[in-house]
């Protein structure tokens, strides 16, 4: 099989780091924080590896969108056995603002340029939640997807893909090229070890710049303000049942 | 003798050290109980026992990387999926 296979990867605070908001309240704070690999967006590398690995795809190439910095994660992504790796740099104002819809472009783009038979993604990244760059990578490409992937086979020139959906799961049969997003079972992601993250050194990444595949990175959006969720209330213990209906109806809950 | 191993005891030193990074109790903690772990050891010359405390070196690698992927898969568990599934 011929198959090139694009990963995207997501650098993003560190999901056992305890999240602040800044004191001004337009984001959260990133100075100095622990960062690592979007644990969804290490399944997906995972998943394509293991590919690699069954030789049902010929390389791997991991991508993603950001600052210096990222190229620390795209590295852990060769070190799990990606071939190699672009960096779209994206810094400044234009990274703070860097939403699903302009990496879904970028990400579009990179696939015509890298005549990628597939693409698989993190369902979700674990700071924004958006749970949109797949889908919209796949209506920009119109290519099918299959989402919340919990398990990926080849059949001759389609993917079955069994998702994870409300209820239960669902299995659909789609035709190659496609985009895929990863779920938490799809498989264990591998550590980096240290002498496989030596071994990726010598891995090359390449490095482009949105304007170069004819993306426009400017947002639609505009963050207004960003909280922190309510604190919890202490609970109030009561002696019997009688006090329990009365500690309701004073909270006007009956 | 001891030579070729010495390589093989400080690769794991490396190893580990660079797993201790993510340790929930924090680096620090780690490095130190690392150090004298190693420390308590170092007068061993006989190549055997070497060998079979890179042996257990290894042995710890395995553990701390399955500890990793639980503590990771058991948040995104709680914080994704609701209680049932």
């Amino acid at each position: 099989m011929s198959a090139r296979v694009l990963v995207g990867v997501k650098r993003v605070i560190d999901y056992a780091v305890k999240i602040r908001v800044k004191p001004d309240r337009t984001g959260v704070v990133t100075d100095g924080v622990k960062h690592s690999m979007n644990p969804f967006c290490e399944i997906a590398v995972e998943e394509a590896v293991k590919l690699k690995e069954k030789k049902l795809v010929k390389e791997v190439v991991a991508v993603s969108c950001g600052p210096q910095q990222v190229q620390e994660t795209i590295r852990t992504a060769l070190a799990m056995g990606a071939d190699r790796g672009i960096h779209v740099e994206v810094s400044g104002k234009d990274y703070e603002t860097l939403g699903p819809l302009q990496v879904s472009k970028i990400l579009a783009a990179l696939a015509k340029k890298e005549q990628a038979d597939l693409i698989i993604l993190g369902k979700q990244a674990i700071d924004d939640d958006c749970n949109q760059t797949g889908q919209m990578t796949a209506a920009l490409l119109d290519w099918p997807q299959g989402t919340f992937a919990s398990e990926l086979t080849f059949e001759a020139d389609k993917l079955k893909v069994v998702r994870e959906i409300d209820g239960g799961l669902e299995t659909i049969m789609i035709k190659l090229p496609a985009v895929v997003t990863a779920d938490l079972r799809l498989n264990t992601p591998r550590y980096a070890t240290l002498p496989n993250i030596m071994k990726a050194k010598k891995k090359k990444i390449a490095n482009v710049k949105p304007a170069d595949l004819g993306v426009d990175v400017s947002s639609r959006l505009e963050v207004l303000k960003v909280d922190e969720p309510p604190q919890r209330q202490a609970g109030v213990k009561v002696e019997t049942v009688e006090d329990l209906v009365g500690k309701l109806k004073e909270a006007g809950r009956i | 003798m001891s030579n070729p191993l010495r390589g093989e005891v400080i690769r794991l030193y490396k190893n580990l050290l660079y797993l201790g990074r993510e340790y929930p109790k924090g680096t620090t903690y780690f490095r130190e109980r690392l150090k004298t772990a190693f420390m308590k050891n170092k007068d061993i010359t006989d190549p055997e026992k070497i060998k079979k405390l890179v042996d257990r070196g290894d042995y710890v690698i395995k553990e701390l990387e399955a500890l990793y992927f639980l503590r990771k898969y058991r948040a995104m568990k709680k914080r994704y999926y609701e209680p049932e599934h």
